[in-house]
């Protein structure tokens, strides 16, 4: 049998797949944040709960409405999106002229009360979410076995995180985005409406984040509590990749998957600490984040 | 996200009809009351001139036109539109275009995608070539991060990026500031040009030896108001009196 530093390679494979299936899922959570932090300067600590809502509006709308996985994918991004540009519109606004710790505060408080209700509601415990049939199985690699759903996961969280760079990078709309974020009353001088913007863009990060939830659906146990345990790894992938990078927040989100995959064939005592290390390490070194500019 | 810019606002030229009219506007900052009454008011296809010492309220007033500030009384009509309750974001669909003191340049876009940043606001703007004709040595740098650019080129590129929108009211603060002789020189050839198409023009200025072959009239601002108009004509025999109003 293959070893790679006296661990079989199917059991190295393996543990890599999944801490890039995590990093993925690290990758699409950062770049709403960075998206949203960009244009408003919020640190949306909501974001967890949006994954969240993303992931329960998956599970409750099968069974309640009959909703399967493939409609779910389109439209609980949407839903849950919209619900972010209502939350936007109606409560971060009022605050959007003070120091920006207040939006932090709101949006902490936000995810508590969204949390809390649905413990209330649902309790606890995890429910389980069916991998749709289409992607069920998987492909026997020779040295490791692929779950199709797993591969599916990697695939669209990529695709959908170069989409947005892609947005944001080369089209009119996402110069828009860029100039906004850093010269707002200017846009409006020019004519853009950046109000309206400023909307749109929390929609847009919040429906990543709904997305996110989606893919996380039949991975996970669906529960009130899965975004705000996963929301602080993010937190640190975000200042490890720096606040602002929209694709340093995807490399770093992937890279630090993979770290902690790593971590779990050799040492997999450290695998829940080991990206609050590198966190520590690149706050001593490089203060601004790996891809952050230097303020 | 397309609605962030609005339809086109189309409005119709009233032949021989006030521009722009401010009566006694007054704006503030927070609790700073800076501008205390300004009137003043400039017919289609002129250009005028904003003279004053620094912190007299020149670029106030522009910003204050574009609501830009704090609080603002009084009245700003733009081609007939009473503009005072309107949102910032509508004021430029009047058809206007500003050049900010500090320029604006986005560091986050490239010199073309600087040109191409705002929206149209009327058609009949100049197209991305006849820019480059003007502005030759921002087509040999569009590919540069906007902010990479000299000081001379910037205010080019400030400049150029109002003149593609199809706006026909200029506000232009301190175009002149810190350029050497020749750019100067250039940036004067190219209101020449601009007054010929038909622009109405704002001029903020400290270089009097600039604005002063340009301009149809002068408004010298003090305090936050405004204290003399002069005309073209008028200038060479109160020329003195405008120096010293100037503290030059
Ligand atoms: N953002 C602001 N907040 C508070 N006060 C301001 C602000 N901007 C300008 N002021 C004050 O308003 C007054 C007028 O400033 P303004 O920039 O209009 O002057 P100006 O005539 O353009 O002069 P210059 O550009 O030569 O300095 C000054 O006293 C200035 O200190
Ligand atoms: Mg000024």
């Amino acid at each position: 049998m293959t070893m790679i530093f006296g661990v079989p390679l199917a059991v190295f494979m393996g543990q890599l797949m999944l801490g890039l299936i995590n990093g993925a899922f690290y990758a699409l959570l950062s770049l709403g944040l960075a998206v949203i932090f960009g244009l408003l300067k919020i640190v949306n600590f909501a974001h967890g709960a949006m994954y969240m809502l993303g992931a329960f509006a998956t599970l409750l709308g099968m069974r309640y409405l009959g909703i399967g996985y493939w409609v779910a994918l389109l439209l609980v991004p949407i839903v849950v999106g919209g619900l972010g540009m209502v939350i936007e519109r109606l409560i971060l606004r009022r605050i959007a002229h003070l120091d920006h710790l207040y939006g932090l505060l709101l949006t902490f408080g936000l995810a508590l009360i969204v949390e809390g209700t649905l413990i209330n509601v649902f309790g606890v415990s995890g429910s389980s979410y069916p991998t749709p049939a289409a992607l069920q199985g998987g492909f026997q690699l020779g040295f490791m076995f692929l779950p199709t759903y797993r591969a599916w996961v990697l695939v669209a969280a990529l695709a959908v995180c170069l989409g947005t760079w892609y947005v944001i990078e080369r089209t009119r709309l996402g110069a828009y985005l860029r100039a906004g974020t850093e010269n707002p009353a200017l846009m409006q001088a020019f004519g853009v409406n950046v109000p309206l913007l400023v909307t749109l863009t929390y929609g847009f990060g919040v429906a990543l984040a709904a997305f996110a939830g989606v893919l996380a659906a039949p991975l996970y146990p669906v529960s009130p509590t899965m975004g705000s345990s996963l929301l602080i790894v993010v937190f640190a992938v975000v200042v490890i990749g720096g606040m602002g990078s929209i694709l340093g927040a995807v490399l770093t989100g992937l890279g630090m998957g993979l770290i902690e995959g790593l971590t779990k064939v050799y040492y997999p005592e450290a695998a829940n600490t080991v990206i609050f290390l590198v966190m520590i390490l690149v706050l001593m070194l490089r203060p601004a984040g790996l891809f952050g500019k230097e303020a | 996200m397309s609605q962030a810019v609005e339809k086109i606002t189309e409005y119709h030229d009233l032949d021989g009809a006030e521009m722009l009219r401010v009566s006694d506007l007054h704006a503030f900052y927070g609790e700073s009351h800076i501008l205390h009454g300004v009137d003043f008011d400039v017919k289609r296809g002129e250009l005028v001139t904003l003279l004053g010492r620094n912190g007299a309220g020149r670029s106030t007033t522009l910003k204050a036109i574009m609501n830009m500030v704090g609080r603002r009384t009084g009245s700003i009509v733009i081609n007939g539109n009473e503009t005072l309750a309107m949102k910032a974001h509508r004021i430029p669909r009047l058809g206007i275009g500003y050049c900010p003191e500090e320029r604006g340049i986005f560091a986050s876009l490239d010199v073309e995608e600087n040109l191409l940043l705002p929206p149209t606001v009327r058609s009949g703007g100049m197209s991305l070539d006849e820019i480059y004709a003007m502005f030759p040595n921002l087509y040999e740098r569009r590919r540069s991060q906007g902010t990479r650019l000299s000081g001379g080129e910037q205010q080019m590129l400030a400049m150029a990026r109002i003149l593609r929108t199809g706006a026909r009211l200029l506000l232009l603060d301190e175009i002149t500031e810190g350029l050497a002789p020749v750019i100067v020189q250039a940036l004067g050839e190219v209101l020449v040009k601009l007054k010929s198409r038909g622009m109405t023009i704002v001029l903020v200025e400290q270089n009097f030896r600039f604005a002063a072959p340009l301009a149809d009239r002068h408004f010298v601002m003090d305090h936050g108001r405004i204290v003399e108009e002069i005309s073209a004509a008028e200038l060479p025999s109160r020329r003195d009196e405008l120096n010293s109003m100037l503290g030059v």
